[in-house]
């Protein structure tokens, strides 16, 4: 594919200018909070000079570890099942026709559309229900399941929006070449929706990171995630320990990404 | 296109649920207490807290665990309102919760928390005389205080200066509009309508709709000269110059002040019309799974020396009166200046739960706001 | 990657299928549509249908005086609670300014994803996750950095007196908390508009160009009926949080006015509710879902 074609003159100017100011927009609160991270004061907001301690504090606090350790296991898998199982069907609703389609379809909106606090009492009540019969106690298991359950959605949503209107005949192409089904998959379908799987898959990993009301109402002794970690903190001030962990978060993040930049390019490279 | 056979298996399913949830809720209620056959300092298993965050330091809780050789996990919550629901549904499995005394009131009514066994709980003894009828639980039968606090005014005295009423006039009344858009109320229905009430002279556990619909109105004609309805950053908003006077929790204030360069800038006091007082409750879930490590706890932490390291940590008030002489004395002074309670003792009422007339409080609140 | 050669528009003679063989094919088809369903389908059901059940079931079901629910007596008692005054002022300022949040959005992702599409396949990687990147730190922490930001000596403020405006506290305004949800949802509206403008083939809109389009004119028949399925998916997924959004408009607006978020939570907890909260989630889902459903058939047929 070639792609959407570069805009020239005023009009790419402006694109650019607009894109360097969402980016200010974006990183601006978090450079506040970087810099705070480092504040000595336990406001957030008074400078109160320089020092290391929130991040001496975070290597010390065994709570506020293990709730990060909690949430990157829960985001993580809770990522991969839901990218696996969203894309399934946003490509089953784009591509075919099949009984219950339209109340898979409706029922793949309501996640979205419900509030938090009444999907976490529902998943709250139906958990301790289920836990009598199936023997499941609240923690890992619940928390990702009801992860599950709402980052599906987002992340057919985001697939769908890539393949509605997508040349079907491209895979029917590969095929007339005599690829295999899952071979035209794999080298032609895969790839173009690629970027949505992406997209899908960020926003779902971003979702389960975030979320506060339905891990706090499902999960179990020990199972407190950093988002409820820290709203719980609400009442009494969030500290800049909480900047620090964020801080941690943003470099090991960034860490991960330059990794897997780093890597593709040795592939295309090696490829080339 | 729909299949029937898609229809009738999202029915039975449906069937399915209504029947579990319909047996679920009434086998709840656990009258007894579970722990007849624990002994004093026995312990059952490791213990699950749930707290309130920051209210306990954590090496304090591995201390215990050291003691009793188990290990202790404590999970955090920000309102009793988050924490009800979540040990109401059961299977929470938390060993001891700490409500807040209407909250008791609301948990025993409806089952959700056992019977004490005081056997186990020879500590007790060292509950001052103050805590020991509560009305929630008139006989502390199903919970033992923890800590307390006030619910007043904070004021920045370098701002407002020191020559003001100390009446709730001071949000509601005509001196309000010296300070517009510099006054922050408690982001709660039965806190902020509570001191209405009490600017009106009414009880602020009134069920009489008459007497709400007037406090409703006070907190109406007040809203334009607030800065915010906040719980959360009060204290933070007051000592970092946003606003002047704040309507905050005792505990939340006397901190923060301390954190300020100068903390004889500003006075916490309760309102001569009386205000709220409050107590946070140890309890037992009616499914605990090990009551007899939570009654080790509850009894471990009533101890004289364990009170005053918990209040000296929390810095809230204790209502342990074998702790009193061991508190830092800041702490100490702070509790018990006469300029803090202004109306004095019987001028504070504690939040009650009021049953049916709950909901009239959220919808006076959400309609006072507009 | 391989250019494909765009096939013209029409039926591919020379090929004839027996009704046999269509009707077959056709069978198979719907039997493999249904199987690369199944796994969320059934999914969705056990751990969100199933339990919506609960929901509904509760909304027709009394709250008794302790603030539990009783299972019996069922009535519709909490559906009328819905046709209050309070309830339908509460909706509209709510729907307003979701609206307004998901307008805002739209107007700032749609030529920052544009923008991203016409990058080296690199960089629009390297930017797709530099937009995701602060939404790796926490929920929280960020709305405290705005509030912060807007605060009466933040440096929003700082900024506006050192350009003369004099001192300006968006904090605890409309407009603040319009700013922390635009913030807050932005990349839900980036990254459907970016998957959706990303695919579309640059000779279209050359094509386009060739045949005397102005930009505006290749842009608005061209680009974004070609991109209007990313703009449907984006505003639904900011249009419907921010609608129940509740966290920001308490931090960063001061909780001044009621919003449909704050009440839902308020009826769930403190006053404890829930039949009325169940009702009130149960009649918006319905009406959401209708209107997503409307509003992608008639954007599907736009394509």
């Amino acid at each position: 594919m070639s792609g959407v074609i570069t805009p020239r003159g005023a009009s790419r100017t402006l694109l650019s200018i607009n894109s360097l100011l969402v980016f200010l927009f974006f990183y601006a609160p978090i450079i506040l909070l970087i810099i705070f991270s480092f504040s000595d004061n336990r406001n957030v907001g008074v400078w109160g000079g320089f020092t290391l301690d929130w991040y001496g504090e975070f290597a010390d606090s065994q709570p506020t570890r293990k709730a990060l350790w909690n949430s990157i296991q829960i985001a993580v898998a809770s990522t991969i099942v839901s990218v696996v199982l969203g894309t399934l069907g946003a490509l089953a609703l784009e591509r075919f026709t099949f009984r219950g389609k339209q109340v898979f379809d409706a029922l793949l909106y309501l996640p979205i559309i419900i509030p938090d606090v009444t999907m976490a009492v529902m998943m709250l009540l139906f958990f301790a229900e289920l836990a009598g019969v199936l023997g499941l106690s609240k923690g890992f298991a619940t928390i990702t399941l009801s992860h599950i359950a709402f980052s599906i959605s987002f992340v057919s949503v985001v697939v769908r929006a890539r393949i509605a209107g997508m040349d079907e005949r491209l895979e029917e192409a590969a095929m007339d070449l005599y690829a295999s089904r899952w071979q035209a998959f794999r080298y032609v379908t895969l790839p173009l929706i690629m970027p949505g799987i992406l997209g899908g898959g960020l926003l779902a990993l971003t979702l389960s990171l975030d979320d506060v009301v339905i891990t706090q109402f499902v999960a179990g002794p020990g199972w407190t995630t950093l988002p409820v970690f820290v709203f719980g903190l609400i009442r009494k001030g969030v500290t800049p320990l909480i900047n620090a962990v964020s801080v941690v978060m943003l470099l090991a993040s960034m860490a991960l990404v330059a990794l897997s930049l780093f890597v593709q390019r040795v592939r295309t490279t090696d490829s080339a | 296109m729909t299949s029937r056979k898609t229809h009738r298996w999202l029915a039975i399913l449906a069937a399915l649920t209504v029947l579990t949830a319909a047996c679920g809720s009434d086998g709840d209620a656990a009258a007894e207490s579970a722990a007849g056959d624990c002994e004093v300092g026995q312990t059952d298993g490791d213990l699950a807290l749930y707290n309130w965050a920051e209210y306990i330091d954590p090496e304090h809780l591995d201390a215990f665990a050291a003691e009793f050789g188990i290990s202790a996990t404590m999970d955090t919550y920000e309102s009793n309102e988050a924490m009800q629901p979540i040990v109401s549904a059961g299977q929470s499995g938390y060993d001891v919760i700490v409500p807040s005394d209407y909250m008791v009131g609301i948990m025993i009514d409806g089952g959700f928390i056992q019977p004490l066994n005081f056997d186990l709980l020879p500590n007790s003894s060292n509950i001052s005389d103050d805590f020991a009828s509560p009305s929630y639980d008139p006989d502390l039968e199903f919970s033992v205080p923890y800590q307390w606090g006030f619910t007043g005014l904070a004021v920045d005295t370098s701002v407002v200066g020191t020559d003001f009423p100390r009446s709730w006039d001071l949000v509601f009344g005509a001196d309000a509009a010296a300070h517009s858009g510099q006054i922050t109320l408690l982001n709660d229905p039965r806190e902020t309508l509570g001191a209405a009430l009490k600017s009106l002279g009414y009880s602020l556990n009134s069920t009489d709709q008459g007497e709400l619909d007037e406090a409703r109105d006070v907190i109406a004609a007040s809203t334009d000269n607030l800065l915010a309805f906040n719980t959360d950053s009060a204290d933070e908003l007051l000592t970092s110059g946003e606003s002047v006077i704040a309507h905050v929790y005792s505990g939340d204030a006397f901190t923060q002040f301390l954190e300020t360069d100068d903390p004889s800038n500003y006075v916490f006091f309760v309102p001569e019309e009386g205000g709220t007082r409050w107590v946070d409750n140890m309890a037992i879930p009616f499914d605990a799974p090990h009551p007899c490590t939570a009654h080790t706890f509850i009894n471990w932490l009533l101890d004289g020396e364990q009170g005053a390291a918990l209040s000296n940590w929390n810095y809230y008030g204790t209502p342990n009166k074998a702790s009193i002489d061991a508190l830092d004395e800041e702490l100490n002074e702070f509790l018990t200046s006469p300029d803090v309670l202004v109306g004095g003792i019987d001028s504070v009422e504690s939040i009650s739960d009021t049953g049916e007339f709950e909901t009239n409080y959220a919808d006076a609140f959400t309609e006072a706001k507009g | 990657m391989s250019i494909i050669e765009q096939t013209v528009d029409e039926p591919i003679d020379g090929l004839v299928a027996t009704p046999e063989f269509e009707a077959a094919n056709e069978a198979q088809q719907r039997r493999r549509g249904f199987l690369m369903a199944l796994p969320a389908f059934a999914y969705l059901i056990l751990f969100f249908a199933v339990p919506l059940v609960i929901v509904i079931v509760y909304s027709f079901a009394t709250r008794n005086r302790f603030g539990g629910t009783d299972l019996n007596g069922w009535n519709l008692e909490s559906y009328r609670g819905l046709g209050d005054d309070l309830v339908r002022q509460i909706l509209v300022r709510s729907v307003v300014l979701a609206a307004i949040t998901t307008v805002i959005c739209l107007l700032i992702a749609y030529p920052f994803a544009y923008y991203m599409s016409t990058r080296r396949p690199a960089v629009r990687n390297l930017m797709l996750v530099g937009v995701m990147i602060p939404f790796w730190t926490n929920f929280l922490v960020r709305n405290y950095a705005w509030y912060v930001i807007l605060g009466t000596d933040g440096p929003f403020s700082q900024v506006t007196e050192f350009v003369g405006i004099g001192e300006t506290r968006l904090l605890f305004t409309q407009t603040a908390v319009v700013m922390g949800l635009v913030y807050g949802f932005l990349p839900f509206m980036i990254l459907p508009l970016y998957a959706a403008i990303e695919r579309i083939d640059g000779r279209l809109l050359e094509a386009s160009r060739d045949l005397y389009a102005n930009g505006f004119q290749s842009f608005r028949h061209v680009l974004l009926p070609l991109s209007m399925p990313g703009v449907i998916a984006g505003s639904i997924l900011v249009f419907i949080p921010s609608l129940g959004a509740y966290v920001t408009p308490e931090i960063l607006g001061g909780a001044k006015t009621t919003l449909l978020g704050s009440y839902i939570v308020t009826q769930f907890l403190s006053a404890r509710n829930m039949p009325f909260g169940a009702s009130l989630s149960t009649v918006l889902m319905i009406v959401m879902l209708t209107a997503t459903l409307v509003y992608f058939r008639k954007g599907g047929r736009t394509l």
